[in-house]
């Protein structure tokens, strides 16, 4: 590893990544393990020998022909890739008139982009020689997605998720023992994603010799971020290939959830070192960012570490990680992959919270205008966009142009079936005009 | 290193149970399990019972490195609202009233939120001997490296099974008072065996150049201690004084010390060992 950067926020560090990525230097392809003064390995010493095998195996993959071929078959024949860039004419209109294009990560198979990184980390634990994975998940999603490579390549597979989330998500959990995983409930702590996180890792310390840790998201400690970024790449990849293709421009915006940030690393990268191409993350308001109940934890989180990162954490003036809140579950993590906590403080990625009535608003809007049911994670980044179409629209308005030539392009990250239950109790107790907290409440105990 | 004239208390601990002709016992509490008073007491009847060193550790939300009953007593200290600065009184409670080396057990983060220096100062200040850290590995410990020379801290990383030779020189050289050998691949709880791995890593350690090495994780009675003090300088006692402080309130600490500080003796020890 390199030498680690004093533990201090680095802003020598970051003002010259700003000004390296100004001149013409490049963002994409960070190696990690740091990305500015956040990432490294803040890690038990027990599991560092296990990174190391990790981080070796994933940097000889990746210039393996072989390999590549492997992920690029998968993707094709399996996934179902290249996912459709899909133009929501009708949805535009409520934007500002822009125009809006879709990345259609709903259309994978299992339903959303998680696929993309699991399938690339079983591929690995399989040249590892490793016979089990195992893997944390908030909704399921994850969860799914890791039962389904496990089942795909023969690998035992062992899910943590929180007590309350598998009572929640029953049918989930019927979907992972279903493809033959064994689905644990974490009753430790808050009982929550970030909670199933410890266990897995608690699991991860005591079996490594055979075990694999399908981490899912961009967070966790080197080489996670790096990696999981890197098999969630193809996602900006053929978004900046189709728009060229379909419009024969980049876009001016591209926009996405963010959970622990890996679709958003994902189709960000395609981007990144496109200047004239603005960037925008959209974290969960949960309720709202004043009342407390939300996961905005680059709005309103510090520096800190957990789970192996130093980056943006939701925490307590006792560096206690505080709980998060979110309708969406696959947002509702109180830390962020390190990677954006740097792009957020050089100012190439903005982040903005979204709440959960502005993205259910979102979500139905898209249901009747385009015919597409979104998760709900998803309809964050469609409330985000509409947002940045207002802004676009007027921006194009004051300099004399009109708003169909802005183009933004938004990741559809996965579909909504998983949420129609929480959408059906939101938009009921709607009806009934209950207050606005009052709905919250309700739709985070669904 | 540039203050070469730091004195571990630590070490100077491990030395006095050395020139006894014995291993040191170390035993761990959670601050403010069940309440910080209570910690106090029980590291007092550690220190009064046979303990060399005390290990206070600081109730966190995510302790990734702990099973199921730490987990339980430090959930329930942050439910009846443990805060950081806390471990201060705790340590100079048991300092001021024994001759114990006390040293505190934590994650990092609350070190971070705190900030290193700021916390180094204040634990320096309450008589404390230094930090284990299960989560700070010295490759990202820059910080902490300044801090504990700044303030004579000693800082105590943990090598473990899986170490390469490499990783256990880099910890080894970056270690002061002891180094922390886990016992197993595993998190903290009480086992029926001490694995044969615990062994090895402390030879590895010894041949990296550690002088003290303190083997834990697993240790739960007077058995274990005998057989780990034949080829380790100390052994590391948590969720037996844990389980203990529950079940049975201080008195129960005293007991279980006195009957673990009965395997500290090394019998059949060499000159050329000790
Ligand atoms: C559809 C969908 N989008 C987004 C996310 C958020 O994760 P990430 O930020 O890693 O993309 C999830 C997580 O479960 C998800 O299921």
């Amino acid at each position: 590893m390199a030498e680690a950067p004093s533990g201090n926020a680095d802003n020598d560090t970051d003002n010259n990544a700003a000004e390296a990525f100004l001149q013409g230097g490049s963002l994409k392809h960070a190696p990690g393990p740091y990305f500015g003064s956040y990432g490294g390995r803040w890690m038990p010493e027990s599991l560092i020998a296990a990174l190391d095998e990790l981080e070796e195996t994933f940097n000889k993959a990746k210039e393996d022909p072989e390999f590549r071929a492997q992920i690029a078959d998968l993707n094709k024949n399996y996934s179902g890739r290249p996912s459709l860039l899909t133009e929501a004419k009708r949805f535009s209109q409520h934007a500002g008139g822009v125009r809006i294009f879709l990345k259609r990560e709903d259309l994978n198979h299992t339903g959303s982009h998680k696929i993309n990184n699991v399938l690339g980390q079983a591929l690995l634990a399989k040249r590892m020689g490793k016979t089990r994975v195992i893997a944390e998940t908030g909704a399921g999603q994850h969860g799914v997605a890791s039962a389904t490579a496990a089942a795909l390549m023969g690998l035992e597979c062992v899910v943590y998720m929180g007590a309350e989330d598998c009572r929640r998500q029953a049918l989930n959990v019927a979907r992972m023992e279903l493809l033959g995983a064994t689905v644990i409930p974490v009753t430790s702590g808050s009982q929550t994603l970030k909670d199933a996180i410890n266990d897995a890792l608690r699991d991860w310390v005591a079996n490594v010799d055979n075990t694999h840790y399908l981490l899912g998201t961009a967070a966790g400690a080197h080489p996670f971020p790096a990696m999981v970024r890197y098999f969630h790449e193809v996602i900006g990849e053929e978004a900046r290939a189709q728009i060229l293709e379909q419009e024969g421009r980049l876009p001016d915006a591209v926009c996405a959830c963010i959970g622990g940030g890996s679709n958003a690393i994902g189709i960000f990268h395609g981007f990144l070192d496109d200047p004239s191409v603005k960037i925008y993350g959209f974290e969960a308001g949960g309720d709202g960012v004043d009342t407390g109940r939300h996961a905005a934890t680059i709005t309103l989180g510090k520096p800190g570490v957990l789970h192996g990162a130093r980056s943006y954490l939701m925490q307590d003036d006792d560096g206690q990680t505080i709980e998060s809140h979110s309708i969406s579950a696959g947002l509702d993590y109180p830390g962020v992959g390190p990677e954006h906590s740097y792009l957020a403080d050089i100012g190439r990625v903005s982040y903005e919270p979204i709440t959960d009535s502005e993205a259910m608003e979102s979500f139905r809007l898209l249901c009747r205008t385009e015919g597409i049911i979104p998760a709900i994670e998803s309809s964050h980044a469609l409330a985000g966009a509409i947002k940045v179409g207002r802004r676009l629209a007027a921006e194009a308005a004051a300099s004399g142009g009109t708003a169909q030539d802005k183009i933004v392009i938004v990741n559809l990250s996965g579909r909504g079936d998983k949420d129609v239950a929480t959408a059906a109790e939101w938009f009921n107790l709607l009806d009934k005009d209950s207050a606005e907290s009052e709905i919250g409440k309700e739709g985070e105990q669904l | 290193m540039t203050t070469a004239q730091t004195t571990s208390k630590s070490a100077a601990a491990i030395d006095k149970a050395r020139a006894e002709g014995r291993a040191a016992l170390i035993g761990y509490l959670p601050a403010g399990y069940p309440s910080v008073e209570e910690t106090i007491a029980a590291g007092i009847a550690l220190a009064e019972n046979g303990a060399d060193l005390i290990e206070i550790g600081i109730p966190y939300s995510d302790p990734v490195m702990d099973g199921q009953v730490i987990q339980a007593a430090t959930t329930e200290a942050l439910a009846k609202g443990f805060s950081v600065s806390q471990v201060f009184d705790v340590v100079q409670g048991i300092t001021s009233r024994t001759d114990a080396a006390v040293l505190v057990m934590t994650y990092w983060n609350p070190v971070v939120r705190m900030g290193v220096d700021e916390f180094s100062r204040r634990l320096a200040e309450a008589g404390g001997a230094g930090l284990i850290t299960p989560d700070l590995i010295p490759d990202e410990a820059a910080e902490w490296m300044e801090a504990s020379d700044k303030y004579g801290l000693d800082r105590v990383f943990l090598v473990a099974p899986s170490s390469t030779t490499e990783r256990m020189q880099r910890t080894v050289d970056a270690s002061r008072g002891f180094v922390y050998a886990v016992s197993i691949m595993g998190v903290t709880g009480a086992r029926t065996s001490v694995s044969t791995a615990a062994k090895d890593v402390v030879a590895a350690a010894h041949a990296a150049g550690a002088e003290r090495v303190c083997v834990g994780l697993g240790v739960s009675n007077a058995g274990q201690v005998r057989e780990i003090a034949a080829y380790a300088e100390g052994v590391i006692v948590g969720t037996a004084l844990v389980a203990a402080i529950r079940d049975g309130g201080v008195d129960a600490v005293a007991a279980l010390t006195k009957d673990l500080s009965t395997g500290l003796s090394r019998t059949g020890l060499t000159e050329e060992e000790a």
